[in-house]
C-alpha cells in the first residue's frame, strides 16, 4: 500500500479548512458552505473506499504507516484494523450532514465555524487511527479545542460557564493520562501500540496505569458520577456542536477503553470489572430516572446519551464476543441516532426558538413529515427490533448475562425506562392538542433537513435488519483481542 | 407460497402508508383489504395442507444477527401450531380490514389507518412464523409498536395518548422478563433457535442456578421469565393495566389486536415453548394460578362497568386468564382451541359494540343506550351469537373450548387442578352475567339516551356488517367443526405432530357426568336472571350494589390497581428522579466537582489578590518582617 490513504483522511479536513481561511467574506457563505462540504464529502468517499479495501479477515493493523517523527522517541504510525475503521466512516459520514445543517441554525462567523468542524474531523480520524500512545495523546487533547470553541463562541447563553466546565472536566481527566503515556515510555522503552501489544506490561504498574487511562475515559463517556458536564455542553452547544459531541466526541472513550484498557492492561482490567460495572448500571438507572423528569429536549437526550454510554461501558467490559460487539454496534448506532436526535431538536429549534417541551404539542398535524422522522428515532433510541439500537443493546444483555446475571438484570431496567422518557416526550411535543398556536405557523422539512434525517433513518433502519456488514467488519479483531486478553489472564 | 402470506401485508402497509397520499383513500382501503384477504386465503390454503398432508417446513430468507456463536435468521417456520396461528390472524385481521372502511368512513387519517393494520398483521405474522426466539422478540415488539401507533391513533385525545404509552411500557415491562428469559437461554445453550434448545432441555433439567442470591433450577428459571413476558402481552393480572385502556383506540382495533391476535401472542408462547414448559411443573403450576386468577379478577370487574368496550376487553382478559390455565394443567392443545374459538367470537363482539357505537355517534356507555334492538336487528341478532359463543351456550363454539378446559383442569388430578376448575365454573356463570348484561342494557329496556334520538340511530352498512356475519359463523361452527381436529385423542398424531411436546399423554379419562353438565345449565340459568336482573327488575341490582357499597367500589374501581401502580411506580420514578437531578447531580456532583473547585479557586485568589494592595510601604514592611525573619532564622541556628 503506497497511497498514505489514512494520512489523506486525516489531513484532507484540514486542508480544506486551510482554503477557507482564504474566503473570507461573509457575502461568500455559499462558497464556504461548498468548499467544506465538498471537502468533507470526498472524505467520505475516501473512507467508504477504504472500507471496501479493508480485509475483515484478519485482525492485523492494515494501511500502516510509520515515519519517524521524533529520532528514537515518538514515531507516527497509523493504521486500522476492525475495531477502528467503523469509527472512523461514522466520523467522515457524521461530518458533511453537519455542514450541511448548518444552513438553519449558524448565522454569523460561518466559516470560522466550518473550519472548526472541519478541523475537529481530522482530528477524530487521527483518534482513531493512531498506533502511537503519543500521537493518540495529542489527537484526542487536540479534539476538545475545536469543541470547546464551538461551544464558547456559537453556544447559547449560558456558553462561557459550559464551555468551561467542559475544558475543565475533561483536561483533568487527560493530564492523568499524560502522566500514565510518560510512565508507559519509561517502563516499556516505547509508545509504538503494536510493540507494547506484544511485549505487554508488567502487571505490578498495571492498575495504576489503567486507573490513569480510565480517570479520562470515563470523563469523555461519560460515566457517573463525572457526567454532568455533558447535559450543560449539550444544552448550551449550537445544534452542529451537539450532534459533532454526541455523535463522535463520545465515542473516543469507549474506543479508547477497547484499544487501551482491554489491550494493554488486561489484568487490571479485570480487576476493575465490578468498578465498571457498578457505573455502569448506576448510570443507566440513574441518568434514565433523571432523563423522565427534564423539560429540555436537548438536556433529556444528552442525559439518556449518558445512559447509553452505560451500555457501552457494561458491554466492553464483559469481555464477551457478544457484548464488546454489541457495544461498538451500540456506539455506532447511537452515534446515528442521537446525531438525528439532536438535529431533531435543532429543527423545531429553528423555527420556535425554544428547546422546552411545554412549548410544543399536537407537531404532528402541522408537520407531519417531521413527526414521522422523529418518531423513527425515537424508536431506535429505545431500541426496538429492527432499529441498529435493538442490535447494540441486546447484543450488550446478552454478553453481560453469560457474565453476570445481577448486572444485567438491573441494566435490562434500563430499557423500561428508556422507553418511558422517551415516548413519554415524543407524546408531548407531537401528539395532543395544539395548544400554542404560534406553532401553527411551523414550516414541515425543507428539502435539506429531509435529506439529512434521511441520510440518518436509512442507515438506523437498514443495519437494524441486516447488521452483518458491521459485524462482520469487527468480529475477526474483537474475536483476536478477547483470545489475547484471555491469554494474558493466563500467563500471569 | 408462505413468504407471499408475509410479504403481502408488509406491502399493503408500505403502499398505503407511504403512498396513500397519492392514490387516494378508497384506493388505500381496497387494496390493504385485497393484498390482506389474498394473505388470509394463502394461509387458509397452508393449514389445509398442513391438515391432510402433515406439511411442515422451515424458509430461512436470510441471516439477521451473526455475532460468534449467536446465529438468528429471518425465517418462515410452517408447522400445526404456526399454522393455526396464520389462520387466526390473517382472517381476523382481513375482515377487520373490511370492516374499517364502514367504521372509519368519517377519519380524515384513512390510509395511514390502514397502514397500521397491515403492518400489525405482518409483524403477527413474523412473530409466529419465527423459528427462534429473537425473531419472536421482534415480532412480540413490533406488535406492541403498532398497538401503540393503533391505541394512540386520534392523537388530539390526551386519553388516547397516555392509553398507548401505558400499554407500550406495561408491555415492556413484560417484555423484560421476556428478554432475560432469552439471555438465559443463550446462556444455557449458546443457541436461540427453537429445535436446537428444545432437544437439549432433558439434558439441563437437574442444572441448578444461582440467580439474585436465589437457588432455582435453570429449567424453572426460564419458564417463569418467559411467561413474564407472555404475562405482559396477554394481559395477565398484574400486567393487565394496559387492556381496559387500550379501548381508547378505534374499535376494529380492539377487534383485531385486544381480542383476537396479539393479546392471544402470550399463549401462543407458552405453547410454542411446551418443550420447555413441560419439565417445569413449578412454572406450570404458577401459569394456573396466575390464569385462573386473572379470569376470576377481570370477570368481576366486568360485572359492574358501563363502558361497552371495556366491559368485553375484561372479558378478554379473562378469557386469556382460561387459556392460560388450560397451558397450565398441560393442556396446549385445548388451550390453542380455545385460542381459535375466541378469536372469532370475541372479535365479533367487538366489531358488534363498534356498530352499537356507530349507531350511537361515539357513545360507549350502556347506561345511555337501552331498547334499540328493534332498530339494529341484524347487528343485535350478531352479537346474540357472540354472545352465546362467549357464555358456553352448548353447541356453540365456546361450549366446546371453554368446557373442555374445566374438563382437563379437573382430569389433572391434583390440588391446583381442581381449584381450577371450581375457578372455572365460577367464572364461567359470572361471565355469562356480565355478558347478557351487557346485551340486556344496551339492548333491552328503556331508551336512555338524551342527546340522540331514537329514530337518529342506525343499522350498520352492508361492508361492516358483512365481516359480522362471517365471523358470527366462526363463532357457530368453528367448535363443532374443528373438535377433533385440535382436542381429540388422535389430534396430537394427526395434526399438531411435533409443534406441541407432552411430556405424558394426556389423560384419556371422561369427568362424571354431573361435572360436564355443571356448567352449561349455570350458563343456561343465567339467562333468564340476567334478564330480571338488569331489564325487569333493575333496582333490585341497585339495592344490591348500595347495601355492599365497599364492595362494589372495590370492583368499579378495578381492585385499585391502577391507584397502586401510580404511587409505587409513576409517582416515585419522577420523584426519584428529581432527587437524583436536582440534588445529586446540581447540588453534589456539582457542588463539590467542578464548581465548587472553580469557587474554591476564586477564594484563594481573592485573597491571594489582597497581597497586591501596590502601596510601596505595605511592601516593604512584608520585606522588612521577612528579612529579619530570615536573620533571626540564621542567627539562632
Amino acid at each position: 500500500m503506497n497511497f498514505p490513504i489514512l494520512s489523506s483522511l486525516i489531513l484532507l479536513p484540514s486542508i480544506g479548512a486551510l482554503f477557507l481561511l482564504f474566503i473570507r467574506s461573509e457575502k461568500s457563505k455559499r462558497t464556504v458552505k461548498y468548499v467544506s462540504l465538498f471537502t468533507s464529502l470526498v472524505n467520505f468517499f475516501l473512507s467508504i473506499y477504504l472500507w471496501i479495501l479493508f480485509d475483515y479477515k484478519t485482525s492485523e493493523f492494515q494501511f500502516v504507516e510509520d515515519r519517524i517523527w521524533i529520532e528514537n522517541l515518538i514515531n507516527y504510525k497509523v493504521g486500522v484494523d476492525g475495531i477502528s475503521i467503523l469509527f472512523i466512516i461514522l466520523t467522515t459520514f457524521i461530518t458533511p450532514l453537519c455542514i450541511i445543517s448548518v444552513n438553519n441554525s449558524i448565522k454569523d462567523r460561518l466559516a470560522e465555524f466550518l473550519i472548526a468542524v472541519l478541523i475537529m474531523e481530522s482530528f477524530m480520524i487521527g483518534v482513531f487511527c493512531s498506533l502511537d500512545l503519543v500521537v493518540f495523546y495529542l489527537f484526542f487533547e487536540a479534539g476538545l479545542i475545536p469543541m470547546f470553541l464551538i461551544i464558547g463562541i456559537w453556544g447559547g447563553s449560558r456558553r462561557v460557564y459550559s464551555a468551561f466546565k467542559f475544558f475543565l472536566y475533561t483536561l483533568l481527566g487527560s493530564v492523568l493520562m499524560l502522566v500514565a503515556i510518560i510512565s508507559i515510555y519509561w517502563i516499556s522503552g516505547t509508545t509504538d501500540i503494536t510493540k507494547l501489544y506484544e511485549l505487554g506490561i508488567d502487571v505490578k504498574y498495571q492498575n495504576l496505569l489503567w486507573l490513569a487511562f480510565f480517570s479520562s475515559f470515563a470523563v469523555k463517556t461519560p460515566m457517573w458520577p463525572v457526567h454532568t458536564w455533558l447535559p450543560d455542553a449539550h444544552v448550551e452547544a449550537p445544534t452542529a456542536g451537539s450532534v459533532l459531541l454526541a455523535a463522535i466526541l463520545l465515542k473516543m472513550a469507549g474506543y479508547g477503553f477497547i484499544r487501551f484498557s482491554l489491550g494493554l492492561f488486561p489484568v487490571a482490567s479485570e480487576t476493575f470489572t465490578p468498578l465498571i460495572y457498578s457505573l455502569s448500571v448506576i448510570a443507566i438507572i440513574f441518568t434514565s430516572l433523571i432523563a423522565l423528569m427534564q423539560e429540555d429536549m436537548k438536556k433529556l437526550i444528552a442525559y439518556s446519551s449518558v445512559a447509553h454510554m452505560g451500555f457501552v461501558t457494561l458491554g466492553i467490559f464483559t469481555i464477551q464476543q457478544q457484548g464488546i460487539e454489541g457495544s461498538i454496534i451500540q456506539m455506532i448506532s447511537h452515534g446515528l441516532v442521537s446525531a438525528a436526535l439532536f438535529l431533531s431538536v435543532g429543527v423545531v429549534y429553528d423555527r420556535m426558538h425554544s428547546r422546552l417541551i411545554n412549548t410544543y404539542g399536537g407537531l404532528v398535524s402541522i408537520i407531519p413529515k417531521y413527526s414521522v422522522l422523529f418518531m423513527i428515532f425515537v424508536l431506535a433510541s429505545l431500541g426496538l427490533p429492527g432499529t441498529s439500537g435493538f442490535i447494540g443493546e441486546f447484543l450488550i444483555l446478552m454478553g453481560a448475562f453469560k457474565d453476570n446475571f445481577l448486572v444485567a438484570v438491573v441494566a435490562s431496567v434500563g430499557v423500561i425506562l428508556g422507553a418511558a422518557y422517551i415516548l413519554w416526550m415524543y407524546k408531548r411535543v407531537v401528539f395532543g392538542k395544539i395548544i400554542n398556536s404560534d406553532l401553527k405557523q411551523m414550516l414541515d422539512l425543507n428539502k435539506s433537513e429531509l435529506f439529512i434525517l434521511s441520510c440518518l433513518a436509512i442507515p438506523i433502519l437498514f443495519f437494524g435488519f441486516y447488521p452483518d456488514p458491521l459485524i462482520n467488519t469487527i468480529e475477526v479483531s474483537i474475536n483476536d483481542l478477547i483470545k489475547m486478553y484471555n491469554l494474558n489472564l493466563i500467563d500471569k | 407460497m408462505e413468504i407471499l402470506i408475509i410479504a403481502l401485508p408488509l406491502l399493503a402497509s408500505v403502499i398505503s402508508g407511504f403512498f396513500g397520499k397519492y392514490i387516494g383513500d378508497r384506493n388505500s382501503e381496497l387494496i390493504t383489504s385485497l393484498l390482506v384477504s389474498v394473505s388470509a386465503i394463502l394461509s387458509i390454503l397452508v393449514l389445509y395442507e398442513v391438515i391432510v398432508y402433515n406439511y411442515e417446513d422451515n424458509i430461512i430468507l436470510a441471516t439477521w444477527i451473526n455475532s460468534g456463536s449467536l446465529n438468528v435468521n429471518w425465517s418462515i417456520k410452517i408447522d400445526a401450531l404456526s399454522a393455526v396461528m396464520l389462520v387466526v390472524v390473517t382472517s381476523v385481521s382481513s375482515l377487520v380490514h373490511i370492516y374499517s372502511i364502514g367504521y372509519m368512513s368519517h377519519d380524515p387519517h384513512k390510509p395511514r389507518f390502514m397502514a397500521y393494520l397491515s403492518l400489525f398483521t405482518f409483524a403477527m405474522l413474523m412473530l409466529v412464523t419465527s423459528d427462534n426466539f429473537i425473531q419472536l422478540f421482534f415480532g412480540w415488539e413490533g406488535v406492541g409498536l403498532c398497538s401503540y401507533f393503533l391505541i394512540g391513533f386520534w392523537f388530539k385525545k390526551d386519553t388516547a395518548n397516555a392509553a398507548a404509552i401505558k400499554a407500550f411500557i406495561v408491555n415492556r415491562v413484560g417484555d423484560f422478563g421476556f428478554a432475560l428469559g432469552i439471555f438465559l437461554i443463550f446462556y444455557m445453550f449458546d443457541t436461540v433457535n427453537y429445535n436446537e434448545v428444545f432437544q437439549q432441555i432433558p439434558s439441563i433439567i437437574d442444572k441448578k442456578l444461582l440467580f439474585l442470591g436465589v437457588e432455582l433450577n435453570a429449567v424453572d428459571l426460564i419458564c417463569l421469565l418467559l411467561f413474564v413476558g407472555a404475562m405482559g402481552k396477554s394481559a395477565q393480572i398484574l400486567l393487565h393495566t394496559w387492556l381496559p385502556d387500550a379501548m381508547e383506540g378505534p374499535t376494529p382495533v380492539s377487534a383485531l389486536i385486544h381480542a383476537a391476535t396479539m393479546v392471544t401472542a402470550g399463549v401462543f408462547l407458552i405453547v410454542r415453548c411446551s418443550p420447555i414448559y413441560e419439565y417445569s411443573e413449578l412454572a406450570l403450576n404458577v401459569i394456573t394460578i396466575v390464569g385462573m386468577s386473572t379470569a376470576f379478577f377481570a370477570a368481576t370487574v366486568a360485572l359492574v362497568q358501563t363502558d361497552i368496550k371495556k366491559i368485553i376487553a375484561y372479558s378478554t382478559c379473562s378469557q386469556l386468564g382460561y387459556m392460560f390455565f388450560a397451558t397450565g394443567v398441560g393442556a396446549y392443545n385445548v388451550a390453542m382451541f380455545h385460542l381459535f374459538t375466541h378469536a372469532f367470537f370475541k372479535a365479533l363482539l367487538f366489531l358488534g359494540s363498534g356498530s352499537v357505537i356507530h349507531a350511537f355517534k361515539d357513545e360507549q356507555n350502556i347506561e345511555k343506550m337501552g331498547g334499540v334492538w328493534k332498530k339494529l336487528p341484524y347487528t343485535y341478532s350478531l352479537m346474540i351469537i357472540g354472545t352465546l359463543a362467549l357464555t358456553g351456550f352448548p353447541f356453540l363454539s365456546g361450549f366446546y373450548s371453554k368446557d373442555a378446559i374445566i374438563e382437563f383442569a379437573y382430569l389433572r388430578g391434583n390440588t391446583t387442578g381442581y381449584y381450577a376448575a371450581g375457578i372455572g365454573i365460577f367464572t364461567a356463570l359470572l361471565t355469562s352475567i356480565y355478558s347478557w348484561r351487557l346485551m340486556f342494557k344496551t339492548f333491552h329496556g328503556e331508551y336512555n339516551n338524551k342527546e340522540i334520538k331514537i329514530e337518529e340511530t342506525h343499522e350498520s352498512p352492508l361492508v361492516m356488517l358483512l365481516p359480522l356475519i362471517l365471523l358470527s359463523l366462526g363463532a357457530i361452527f368453528s367448535g363443532f367443526v374443528f373438535k377433533e381436529l385440535f382436542i381429540s385423542q388422535e389430534s396430537q398424531v394427526n395434526f399438531w405432530q411435533n409443534s406441541i411436546f407432552f411430556l405424558e399423554p394426556l389423560s384419556t379419562d371422561h369427568p362424571p357426568f354431573w361435572f360436564l353438565i355443571i356448567t352449561p345449565l349455570l350458563v343456561i340459568i343465567s339467562i333468564p336472571i340476567a334478564f330480571y336482573f338488569f331489564v325487569v327488575n333493575k333496582d333490585l341490582a341497585k339495592r344490591i350494589a348500595s347495601v355492599n357499597k365497599p364492595l362494589y367500589e372495590f370492583l368499579v374501581k378495578k381492585w385499585y390497581f391502577d391507584e397502586l401502580y401510580e404511587i409505587l411506580f409513576i409517582k416515585s420514578s419522577k420523584k426519584l428522579g428529581l432527587i437524583l437531578w436536582k440534588f445529586f447531580d446540581v447540588k453534589i456532583i456539582d457542588g463539590f466537582g467542578p464548581d465548587g473547585i472553580s469557587a474554591l479557586i476564586k477564594k484563594f485568589s481573592l485573597k491571594a489578590n489582597k497581597f497586591q494592595s501596590g502601596y510601596i510601604y505595605q511592601y516593604a514592611f512584608v520585606m522588612l518582617v521577612g528579612f529579619s525573619a530570615l536573620l533571626t532564622f540564621l542567627i539562632v541556628k
